[in-house]
């Protein structure tokens, strides 16, 4: 009884994360430019990885093994966001334009490429266009 | 039952890992490579947990968290080096 309700469970979080992951891989091929890809794959991929790895803890019920597999999902949940931050960042550095041309760039004007410094307020004299 | 659910997740895993791979191939900028590769560390990471329940053995956890480390270092070593190349 207690088995096949962990193997039910079990089932359900390998399915639903794998399948998560590849709908975060559907829209890393089909999303328009590099910013909404980042945010299929950041988000997704994770959400699927994540599951998976709870799946894997319910499956083997150790707390060695869960405790494991709490600490990768714990250091996945810690360092996708940084990374795929300094990524779009680095995009933005070097030009990668949105689809869109009419799109709001909040940070037209109000960013030093060169220093990384975020000017606000009264140090923005009129926004410049970027191209 | 279980190793049955863990071959079609192997699958469904194995066919977003060649989704990624044409989006590695496909560019354009190289900020889409970088993100494809970190997309297929992460995607590792979720084989080796599926890997983990198949083959009834601890050890592909162990290849999980190393896989998650090496994603992020990776991702930021390449984030790092896109930035730098464009600066002069």
């Amino acid at each position: 009884m207690i088995g096949t309700l962990v193997d039910g469970l079990v089932a359900l979080f390998t399915l639903l994360g794998s399948l998560a992951v590849l709908v975060a891989a559907v829209g890393l091929l089909r999303m328009p430019d590099l910013y909404t890809r980042m945010q299929a794959t950041s988000k997704a991929a994770t959400l699927g990885a994540i599951l998976v790895l709870i799946g894997t803890a319910v499956a083997f019920g150790s707390t060695a093994i869960t405790v494991k597999s709490l600490i990768v999902v714990v250091f996945l949940a810690l360092t996708v966001p940084v990374a795929s931050h300094m990524l779009a960042r680095a995009g933005y550095v070097a030009g990668v334009r949105m689809r869109d041309p009419n799109a709001i760039d909040e940070l037209d004007g109000r960013y030093e490429v060169s220093t990384h410094r975020l000017l606000a307020g009264r140090d923005v004299e009129k926004p410049s266009t970027r191209d | 039952m279980i190793e049955l659910v863990c071959e079609i997740a192997l699958g469904i895993l194995g066919l977003s890992l060649a989704l990624t791979f044409a989006r590695l191939v496909r560019g354009p900028a190289l900020e889409d490579r970088a993100l494809a590769l970190d997309m297929i560390s992460t995607t590792s990471v979720a084989v080796a947990a599926v890997a983990a329940v198949r083959y009834r053995s601890s050890v592909y956890l162990d290849v999980a968290v190393v896989l998650g480390l090496i994603a992020f270092i990776g991702t930021v070593a390449f984030a790092r080096y896109l930035e730098r190349g464009e600066k002069q």
